[in-house]
């Protein structure tokens, strides 16, 4: 009997749950077949840690993978760990702590945001979301990690890319288009993914200056010098009082740079970085690095909306946009944060509207930016766009979408009507 | 070109030339048609030189609306379309067919923009690599994948290719430093993937065009991401007194945790043919050869030189030279880059092969390579991309021989298939095209490679956009890999690759 038949003639499914918790490949692999001869359309879920991000949409039944966990194989010194789809982030990281290994992305905590309390998800849903932290400018993002994949498409078929090495043309690089693709197009079974050495040590500082134009010409500067800062941020000074630190006693608002790499060279390199910012001693504070690292922990996992009853969008732009944006915002009462040394701005709102979103859209767009709903009343998201797109792409996406999910079983409507 | 199998000819396509031809001159300018025999004949072959075939005609589109008129054109009658930038891909991938119209993006060779503010250029796809970082080099930034072509390739062909290059360790290779592409698909739809900001929203077009090797659309602009130049670089020459401690000394230094800015090795063939023809400073007598960078501030560098060095010492280095200056930095780098014409002295003829492997299996797969050496007796000399695992063994025979020819092609299959075996893959920079497509059913099985040809007939309905290239033509994979022949005498053998 070969493999597939073998599949085939499994009897495990018992189709009447609503809820399917495969184990196996083949139990993922004959869920879909299943589902893809009844049409019937499939939610796929992890440790729910981002499942609010996206449109809502009507799916039948979900296929939970949380229980298909496990490191497979981490080689520290090839720099890859390879562990299934619904393997938690927390046991990622304990297992590369052992070797001071980490994901270098940075990733993105939306638990404080959504429910209070860390939840850092399944690294499924990391790369399915594509979202990365503050040190994205300088270690790329998600994407640019995941080494290969296995995954079931929207048939049920086992297809695999890429590989575990980091040098690989071997066909169409199908990890790129997998990741930011919310699930809509493989449930993902298995990730490699790049894991590189800890730095040794790691200091911010921070730069005590009220302005925003200011802080952006800092943080453009930084970047810019041959300091290689990994971290660039600025918090208005509403947001103070969440960095109750010793080191800390400026006032104002925070504008944050972080210099990574051995002792020696942080202070060299933070000595010519005031140098090239025509800073004073006086006016920086350095936080050392337990304060350094506590800093840049709120600032991944977005500390300052923990609990948010608002809603929050997430702005990206060329960074050289990024004070007018923020002016033209001014007028719809938000309050904001701005990482990625000026490109990625965090914005919440007390009051926002379809009219309103559109027009931040539209601000947003003349810029060659994008804009996603990270949070929104429910009320207005069904008649809302989560993620923004034009027609051209829309058609393209489709066809795409057609060629994994021809029958657009798996989480149907979640980043655009259609598709 | 011998016992590949391309896509059907379509003589009705032959017999419509001048019609085909008289058409898309009201698209593009009449001179910027070729049609003759005698104007054709250089764009009969790339870099994979062995393999030549004149295409019907070749087009020099000058605007993105041009290249959309002459897709949309081609779409609605059924001609195939195959791309071409510099022509000095190694792997086929521009390799014209009897029937084809070849799209030479020559005169796309403007650099648009330089946005020091949003650290990135924007520039036409026959731009070459090199261009880029020279056009922003006075500002102290550069354009990080280096290619050893990069003197003549073309940022359009990076992109199609996902070129490496020596600091792609570091800093990863094309797809990595990547922002945004113009692109053209076979429809004549014009759109824009990614732009000067960070990952945009939605599927990532821009990674999957990235590689695609021209099977998707034609990138018709690109925004790159530029880097600070390092405070200080510095480059060190390690010898080895057996190629085993080479390639266990390269696993431990990544393993330690300190990322060089590029690591390469070169055996002692390579060594001493590199040296003789740049009069670089290499260790001849040692058995193998290693070149490492760091790059970073003056303490990070000694830093890391000096942990590199203890470990090279722990692997029985036989000898270490550090760059002193940039001159002398450049000339270590210099023989390296010389690889392919320096190897021009040892055979008549050598294939390139361009396997990637785990950096820990590195020695076992030189053990293997030097087996083979012997089973085919066909000597072989091996440079790597040590760092990041990736290998370039050159075969020397001679073409001349056809026995030898074979011999070297199943040697060349031997090496790949090890490997994909050890868990690396096949290709690991200069892409399958049309050198390595009958081996995909190696890294891949019959569900993969109909899921990435579902995605092609998606875009590209009729599959008329540079079809033959790698994927296999026939549903059931070859028995045999059949590959690679690589003239040892190419067009312009000075220019360095790989």
């Amino acid at each position: 009997m070969s493999m597939e038949e073998k599949q085939n003639s499994q009897t495990f499914l018992d189709f009447n749950q609503s809820t399917f918790k495969p184990e196996t490949i083949e139990e993922v692999s004959a869920i879909i077949k299943e589902c893809y001869k009844k049409n019937i359309p499939l939610e796929i879920s992890g440790l729910k840690s981002k499942n609010n991000i996206g449109r809502n949409f009507q799916a039948e039944k979900t296929l939970d993978l949380s229980n298909y966990s496990e490191v497979i194989e981490y080689k520290p010194e090839e720099l890859y760990i390879k562990v299934k789809a619904g393997t938690s982030l927390k046991v990622i990281k304990s297992e590369l702590d052992k070797n001071n290994q980490e994901l270098a992305f940075e990733p993105v905590d939306f638990g404080p945001l959504f429910s209070g309390k860390n939840n850092e998800g399944t690294i499924g849903g990391v790369i399915s979301c594509n979202f990365s932290g503050p040190r994205r400018f300088k270690a790329g993002s998600a994407r640019d990690h995941v080494l290969g994949f296995q995954g079931v498409n929207g048939k049920g078929e086992i297809i695999k890319s890429g590989g575990t090495v980091v040098k690989n043309v071997t066909g169409y690089d199908l990890s790129k288009i997998v990741a930011g693709s919310y699930g809509t197009l493989v449930v993902l079974t298995e990730i490699s993914i790049k894991v590189l050495p800890k730095s040794p040590s790691n200091k911010t500082i921070v730069i005590e200056n009220p302005h925003l134009s200011k802080a952006l010409e800092y943080l453009n500067l930084a970047l810019s010098s041959s300091s290689d800062p990994s971290g660039g941020v600025f918090y208005p000074e509403y947001y103070r009082n969440h960095f109750t630190f010793n080191d800390l006693t400026t006032e104002g608002p925070i504008t944050a740079i972080r210099i990574e790499g051995s002792s020696n060279s942080i202070d060299y390199r933070i000595k010519e970085l005031c140098k090239e910012l025509e800073i004073q001693k006086n006016e920086i504070i350095i936080l050392e690095p337990e304060q350094s690292n506590i800093f840049w922990e709120k600032t991944r996992s977005l500390q300052v909306f923990s609990n948010l009853k608002n809603n929050l969008l997430r702005i990206v732009v060329p960074s050289s946009e990024t004070f007018e944006i923020i002016n033209k915002l001014k007028v719809y009462k938000i309050n904001y944060f701005v990482d990625w040394g000026g490109s990625l701005i965090w914005v919440q709102l007390d009051d926002i509207s379809a009219k309103i979103l559109k027009n931040i859209r539209e601000i947003i767009d003349r810029s060659s930016g994008y804009v996603t709903v990270i949070k929104i009343e429910e009320n207005l998201k069904a008649s809302i766009d989560v993620f923004t797109i034009d027609p051209v792409k829309y058609k393209i996406t489709e066809k795409i979408k057609k060629s994994f999910d021809p029958k657009r079983i798996l989480n149907p409507g979640k980043m655009y009507s259609g598709i | 070109m011998t016992n590949l199998q391309m896509p059907k000819v379509e003589q009705s396509i032959i017999s419509n030339k001048d019609k085909i031809v008289s058409d898309i001159s009201k698209i593009v300018k009449e001179e910027n048609i070729l049609s003759h025999n005698d104007e054709i004949k250089p764009y009969e072959t790339d870099a994979l030189a062995a393999y030549k075939q004149p295409p019907l005609i070749v087009v020099l589109p000058e605007t993105v609306e041009e290249v959309s008129a002459v897709l949309k054109y081609c779409n609605e009658n059924k001609i195939k379309i195959v791309p071409r930038g510099a022509g000095t891909g190694l792997s086929g991938g521009s390799l014209p067919l009897a029937d084809c119209v070849l799209l030479a993006m020559g005169k796309f060779n403007k650099i648009l923009e330089l946005d020091f503010k949003n650290r990135c250029v924007v520039a036409q796809p026959c731009v070459t690599n090199l261009a880029i970082t020279q056009a922003v080099q006075d500002k102290n930034f550069y354009y990080a994948p280096d290619p050893s072509s990069q003197i003549a390739c073309s940022i359009g062909g990076n992109v199609a290719e996902n070129s490496g290059g020596v600091h792609s360790l570091k800093y990863g290779a094309t797809t990595n430093n990547l922002l945004g592409i113009e692109v053209v698909l076979m429809d004549g739809t014009i759109t824009r993937f990614g732009g000067k900001a960070m990952d945009s929203e939605g599927y990532d077009f821009l990674g999957l065009m990235t590689g695609s090797e021209g099977l998707l659309g034609i990138i018709t602009e690109v925004t790159v991401k530029i880097l600070r130049s390092p405070e200080v670089v510095k480059t060190a020459l390690i010898g080895f007194s057996t190629i085993e401690d080479a390639g266990n000394c390269v696993a431990q230094i990544i393993a330690q945790g300190c990322i060089p800015a590029g690591m390469e090795i070169m055996d002692k063939a390579l060594t001493k043919a590199t040296n003789d023809y740049s009069k670089a400073g290499y260790p001849t007598d040692a058995e193998a050869m290693m070149i490492i960078e760091f790059d970073g501030t003056e303490l990070e560098v000694v830093s890391y030189i000096n942990q590199a060095k203890k470990i090279a010492e722990e692997n029985n280095s036989s000898s270490l030279k550090i760059s002193k200056t940039k001159e002398e930095r450049l000339k270590f780098w210099a023989g390296r880059k010389a690889a392919f014409p320096a190897c021009g002295v040892l055979a008549p003829d050598y294939m390139c092969m361009d396997g990637s492997i785990p950096r820990g299996k590195l020695a076992e797969v030189l053990r293997e390579i030097t087996r083979l050496s012997k089973k085919y007796d066909l000597p072989v000399a091996n440079a790597f991309h040590a760092g990041d695992g990736n290998l370039h063994p050159l075969i020397m025979f001679d073409a001349n021989d056809p026995v030898s020819l074979r011999k070297t092609e199943k040697f060349g299959a031997e090496i790949l298939k090890y490997c994909v075996k050890v868990g690396g893959a096949l290709t690991g920079e200069h892409g399958v095209g049309i050198e390595k497509r009958e081996l995909m059913c190696e890294a891949f099985n019959n569900t993969d490679i109909q899921q990435q040809l579902t995605i092609k007939l998606a875009l590209d309905p009729n599959s008329l956009l540079n079809p033959g290239k790698v994927y296999p033509i026939l549903r059931k994979c070859a028995e045999e890999g059949r590959v690679h022949v690589h003239g040892g005498k190419t067009k312009f053998p000075d220019i360095p690759r790989f």
